[in-house]
């Protein structure tokens, strides 16, 4: 669905940032206008991610991982096979092609465990822009290995040293230095959060999943998914494979949000389930916040998920019912992690961990003509050293 | 209304901007008598929020210890309340998320029992701002709005236009901070466009730190904010300790002269 003149899903989405900032994102809008309805500009997105990213991935079955307790047929969408390991590329690439058209001299971005400051630094490598990438300090202690990678491909990586020093402060410093150099930078945001028309932007950069999976589906089965399931922490990769499958309405989408510790504790990031609505970066959605609207430190054993935010598209969906919001602990995560690598040689990332923990609990419940699919939105690589850290022998 | 009173011809108004419990309340009551005895025409004071995308590091950190002091929106309201009689006019500045989470009718409410003369919530842009104009409008409370460089000239004029007591022109792009100079030159061709389409008055604000960029604005503005550089002056320091330090350091910047 389209966002409304104002940027809104339903209640959801707007645009609440600062003056100086609201011609930059008119600008953008009509870059984006501009630019979506121009086919060249579609025809060099495939083509990059053709070449360099090397679209379309795969769905592949994970009938092992799902087998024990499944008659379903369990399929993932292998955007851990994407360059650079996740879904987030696809989005960098649009959004550095949009940068060129614009003449912006510069991208910035935000990054918590580093993997879309690592897409950011690619695209600005690939298509020669400098890259300035922001970070909290606790985060560049915890990911040294994708600073180091982000410097290897000629980004500046910044710590951040306000706040908790996670990915809600480097969000907000990057908004901050988007304000004092908004005529020559394009702010690269990597999920479908932030001020209109960014959610929208994102999601239309990450509908493609959804959009080959689709087709994926019908050619190999002559069917659609009953069931597609997602990890949702700003909910880019969920909102990009829901994009294929929201006019089919007998196929069920499934947000996983990460529980943390527990949804009913302090320690979890699961916005839509334990949060309320507010308002943070710029658009109003689900916040986790106290009663007085101070934004609350969240907890996840995955990086990516660990945001007290999330997309408005997905608030609007949860209110319209159209999809269904759950969460998934650490541990559940975890074992699933451990699960998915043994049984299908496959590492998941810890983020679509939660994705492949709740399908596998579906699975169980659906029959044989069921056919679910899962988003693997990452691959695990960049969490071996942290789950090695845990010191927890190999289940 | 109140905050348009402030202005007189012919010279510029001095609207200094401190963070309400920052680092605690004493210090807060102290530099307030202070800022009163001292000139200030009407005085900004911050709620704390910890995410605040209009602040530059000083006064995000001045939040920062606010919050950790345990500062909260009906704490500053009460101190409001508290002081309200023996200062100028008051103009409480904002997120809007705690605006929200509060709920619009009853902030209105509860700021106009407090006795506040304007609200300014630099997060909600022109097309956000009619419900929290209206509700505050109902109490008499001004909701000025601001207008950046990089805001082109027809939406300026329409912002002018919906802004209440006074027009905020943002000085140089960015945060709020010490630091980098506005640009003068610019600065007076924006003040000379929203001349042309606004008679309310225009104060100048984010960079203000030292006494020529004050005097670079006498005559062209009507009113000059002053926020940043007042925290530096007192960080560090508490109580009349920190009062002391705000007064030399108004006294330095001179507006009033």
């Amino acid at each position: 669905m389209q966002p409304d003149a104002l940027g809104y899903f339903g209640e959801f989405g707007g645009r609440f940032v600062p003056e100086v900032l609201v011609a930059a994102l008119s600008e953008l809008e009509r870059e984006i206008e501009s630019a979506f309805a121009d086919p060249a500009f579609w025809r060099e997105y495939e083509s990059v991610l053709a070449e360099f990213v090397g679209r379309p991935s795969p769905v592949y079955e994970a009938q092992r991982y799902a087998a024990a307790e499944s008659e379903a047929t369990f399929v993932v969408k292998r955007e851990d096979l994407n360059h650079t390991g996740a879904h987030k590329i696809n989005n960098t690439v649009g959004q550095a092609l949009l940068a060129r058209r614009m003449g912006k001299k510069r991208l910035i971005a935000e990054t918590g465990a580093g993997q879309h400051g690592v897409a950011t630094a690619t695209v600005g490598a690939k298509f020669g822009i400098p890259v300035d990438i922001y970070m909290g300090a606790v985060d560049v202690e915890r990911q040294a290995l994708n600073v180091y990678i982000m410097q290897l491909l000629g980004a500046t990586v910044h710590p951040v040293s306000g706040g908790t020093k996670t990915l809600k402060d480097a969000t907000s410093e990057a908004f901050r230095e988007w304000a004092a150099r908004v005529h020559d930078t394009f702010y690269v945001i990597g999920s479908v959060v932030g001020a209109h028309p960014y959610p929208y932007m994102v999601r239309e950069f990450q509908k493609i999943i959804g959009v080959e999976a689709r087709q994926q589906c019908l050619e190999r089965y002559g069917r659609l998914p009953s069931d597609v399931v997602a990890c949702v922490g700003g909910g880019s990769n969920a909102a990009g494979i829901f994009a294929g499958f929201l006019n089919d309405p007998h196929v069920r989408l499934w947000g996983v949000e990460s529980a943390g510790e527990g949804i009913q504790t302090a320690r979890t990031a699961a916005s839509l389930n334990a949060g309320t609505v507010g308002v943070l970066h710029g658009s109003r959605s689900y916040v986790l916040q106290t009663a007085e609207g101070q934004v609350k430190e969240t907890h996840s054993i995955s990086a990516g998920l660990d945001y007290p935010g999330v997309g408005p598209e997905h608030a609007f969906l949860k209110e319209s019912g159209r999809a269904t919001y759950v969460s998934v602990t650490d541990d559940e995560a975890l074992h699933a992690f451990y699960e998915f690598a043994k049984t299908e040689g496959i590492i998941p990332a810890l983020e679509s961990a939660h994705a492949l923990a709740y399908a596998r609990t579906l699975a169980a419940k659906r029959g044989r003509e069921d056919l679910i699919l899962v988003n693997l939105s990452g691959r695990g690589d960049k969490d071996i050293a942290q789950i090695r850290g845990l010191a927890r022998p190999v289940p | 209304m109140a905050l348009e009173s402030i202005f007189k011809p012919g010279r510029l108004a001095f609207i200094p901007y401190l963070m309400a419990g920052d680092p605690d309340l004493e210090t807060t009551r102290a530099i307030l008598a202070t800022l009163a005895r001292h000139g200030a025409d009407a005085i900004e004071l911050g709620i704390p929020y910890g995410d605040p995308l209009a602040d530059g590091p000083a006064i995000a950190a001045a939040g920062a210890r606010a919050l950790a002091n345990g500062i909260t929106l009906q704490k500053v309201l009460a101190l409001v309340s508290e002081m309200r009689a023996s200062l100028p006019p008051l103009i409480l500045f904002t997120y809007y998320n705690l605006v929200y989470q509060f709920g619009l009718q009853q902030f209105a409410r509860a700021a106009a029992g407090a006795g506040a003369a304007g609200v300014i919530v630099p997060d909600v842009s022109l097309e956000e701002i009619e419900p929290l104009r209206l509700a505050l409008g109902a109490h008499t409370i001004d909701v000025p709005l601001l207008v950046a460089p990089s805001t082109p000239p027809d939406r300026a004029a329409r912002i002018a236009g919906q802004s209440g007591g006074f027009v905020y022109v943002v000085s140089r792009l960015g945060v709020t901070g010490a630091g980098t100079a506005p640009d003068t030159k610019l600065l007076r061709a924006q003040i000379a466009a929203l001349r042309a389409a606004t008679k309310k008055p225009l104060a100048v604000g984010f960079g203000m730190s030292t006494r020529a960029q004050v005097d670079a604005v006498r005559g062209v503005a009507d009113g000059v904010i002053v926020g940043s550089a007042l925290i530096d002056a007192y960080t560090g320091a508490r109580g009349e300790d920190a009062a002391r330090r705000v007064s030399a350091f108004v006294d330095a910047l001179a507006v009033s002269d």
